[in-house]
């Protein structure tokens, strides 16, 4: 069993004309249900649902400070290497893109961890490009065992692995793990995921569970807004985070909500993903899944993420540089371009001001 | 009022609070003030131990008993860690356990809970577990060597109130360990429910954090507290829908 046997139930419905027959009276007695089944979800995310948007966002809000108090946990990435082996259209390390390459010796991953433990965060997300090559297990191990000496809590957004190498990582000290579907329609995921590892649809579908097989203990997944048709793409992601969930107990999961701004190889996205419907995405998301996290990066603009502090997210990047040594001595290009580029302590400050408590730390190594 | 016995320390005061979701850590101060609470628990997780400028210790006044708890571990070996770290750290002997393999409803498990019970208690370790409400494990937390049993009222952060009352009815009246409702509290009545029950003491941490005064809360449910204790004391009357005649079934027997 795994979630392809969820998607694939819904291979011949039709989302158009189930879309249009959503009218008032079923979003409204979606959004006041305690528990909402697979169609309320979609009724939340339905165009009729945007003129219930306020009411949306004030369920959003209460459900999450039940759950979450009025917190937001911290975390920042270090990208360690951006040597890719896969041609993805939209993405700036992509193989075929003409950038510089680099990957930080374990001295420079440590000189890395030592500047970004300069900030109070203690949760670092270790990311490289999709190459087992050239950053393979054992590299990844000892970068793992640097990071952990100065930070608590240590997640990966590397290439899929099984369940075993993810094993190995998880007892080198990783918590976490993060990885994007980045599309749930196959023929779009294939259509852009052109050659290389990443264009197994399935396997990489299937590395979230393989994971939470492997014991960590937060695993966040989405898709990139952008690619494939806006709404179907969250119900999805919606549905596999439930199917998660429900599945892995132990283990919590988080969402985030990519959407695709200028990278390297300038790919113009085929659906645009707007504030509004972003907002809409991110309620229905909460009022789904009311202990799911809800992950906001720096591709936001800084207005617009402190305003969505204030409805349902529960975790930011703050300060994050998308470079390969980025912290120290940014030479090589982004993976995207980052719109909040506060430093992380004035998006700290900030947070305080708007009634909130930044969680710079939440689990101690044991 | 009578006190609240914990081990061999007594306390005033019979309501637990925590540190956890406030808006401002400056407002823990002012509500241990204001409710008068003496015993205060603190996920060690959060506990910033390298910068004493962020650490939450610094809110908290001397004199109120510190009650590190486990939050985040998965299973007994974790929570028995975590335990040692917070001793270790000078937060004292007292420890609530929490062992949840739960992230999406946050409910206890109890079999793991008993396993660290018995090694931490064994330690020395004044332990306060945090269960689902089962009669069953909580006399096996007593022989394990628990110095309370923290029963949830209702699943963490629900405000939903004394959800598992038939439950908990049952372990306060079999219980030799003070019984400690946790969780799920939402309202000053709702406490005063689980102390007119005849719980020793309640918990709450989310109605007080996330209250728009928390401070001003934290009194409200103080006051419940103590009301609440005030009629367990004084033996509650049995309610009764009907008017009572007074012998409508053994009046002809001409007693």
């Amino acid at each position: 069993m795994s979630f392809l046997n969820i998607l694939n139930k819904y291979d011949n419905f039709d989302f158009e004309e189930y879309l249009r027959s959503v009218d008032d009276e079923m979003v409204l007695s979606s959004l006041e249900k305690k528990r909402l089944d697979d169609f309320d979800f979609l009724n939340l995310l339905s165009p009729k649902a945007k003129s219930h948007i306020e009411a949306l966002a004030k369920k959003a809000h209460e459900i999450t400070v039940a759950n979450f108090g009025y917190t937001i946990n911290l975390y920042l990435p270090i990208y360690i290497s951006n040597y890719c082996s896969s041609d993805c259209l939209y993405c700036g390390f992509s193989k075929k893109n003409r950038i510089q390459r680099k990957k930080l010796s374990l001295n420079e991953i440590e000189i890395e961890a030592q500047e970004i433990a300069k900030s109070k965060i203690k949760h670092i997300l270790l990311l490289t490009g999709e190459s087992r090559a050239v950053t393979p297990l054992k590299y990844l191990c000892d970068a793992v065992k640097i990071l952990k000496k100065y930070f608590s809590f240590v997640a990966i957004e590397v290439y899929p692995m099984s369940q075993e190498d993810y094993e190995v990582l998880f007892n080198s000290g990783v918590d976490g793990l993060t990885v994007y579907q980045e599309s749930y329609d196959k023929k779009i995921y294939e259509s852009v995921h052109i050659s290389g590892e990443k264009s197994n649809y399935e396997y990489r579908l299937e590395t979230p569970q393989r994971g939470a097989e492997a014991g960590f203990r937060n695993i966040n997944i989405g898709t990139l807004f952008g690619l494939g048709h806006i709404l179907k793409e969250a119900f999805f992601s919606g549905l596999h985070a439930a199917y998660l969930s429900d599945r892995y107990l132990g283990c919590e999961f988080g969402l985030s909500l990519p959407r695709i701004n200028d990278a390297e190889g300038h790919f113009k996205p085929n659906h645009i993903l707007d504030d509004v419907t972003f907002v809409q995405i991110m309620c229905a998301y909460r009022l789904f899944l009311p202990r799911v996290e809800i992950n906001i990066s720096t591709r936001e603009s800084a207005d617009f993420r402190d305003n969505l502090l204030g409805i349902c997210a529960t975790k930011f990047s703050a300060g994050s540089k998308t470079e390969v040594g980025g912290y120290t001595k940014a030479k090589t290009e982004p993976q995207f371009e980052i719109s909040d580029t506060r430093k992380s302590d004035a998006v700290i400050q900030r947070i305080q001001n708007l009634g909130y408590e930044p969680v710079y730390k939440n689990w101690e190594n044991i | 009022m009578d006190k609240l016995k914990i081990a061999n320390k007594e306390f005033s005061s019979r309501l637990l609070s925590g540190t956890g979701k406030f808006r401002d850590k400056a407002d823990i101060k002012e509500m241990l003030k204001q409710s008068g609470s003496q015993i205060i628990t603190i996920a060690l997780r959060r506990v910033n131990l390298e910068n004493p400028q962020d650490n939450i210790l610094n809110y908290i006044p001397k004199s109120t008993t510190l009650l590190p708890n486990t939050s985040g571990a998965r299973d007994a070996d974790e929570a028995i860690r975590i335990a040692h770290i917070a001793r270790e750290v000078g937060c004292g002997n007292f420890i609530k356990i929490e062992v949840i393999h739960d992230a999406k409803y946050l409910m206890p498990d109890n079999e793991e809970t008993i396993k660290a019970t018995k090694i931490l208690a064994k330690d020395g370790f004044v332990v306060l577990p945090y269960i689902t409400p089962d009669i069953i494990t909580c006399k096996k937390l007593e022989d394990a060597g628990a110095s309370a049993v923290m029963p949830l009222g209702a699943p963490i952060g629900s405000n939903a109130g004394l959800q598992t009352k038939a439950l908990l009815e049952m372990i306060i009246e079999n219980s030799n360990l003070p019984v400690i409702v946790d969780a799920g509290i939402g309202l000053p009545s709702h406490a005063a429910s689980a102390m007119e029950l005849g719980a020793d003491a309640v918990l709450i941490n989310t109605a007080i954090a996330t209250a728009d005064n928390p401070p001003l809360m934290a009194e409200a449910f103080s006051m419940a507290i103590k009301a609440g204790r005030v009629a367990y004391l004084s033996k509650l009357q049995k309610s009764s829908k009907y008017a009572n005649a007074s012998s409508p079934l053994t009046g002809f027997l001409n007693l």
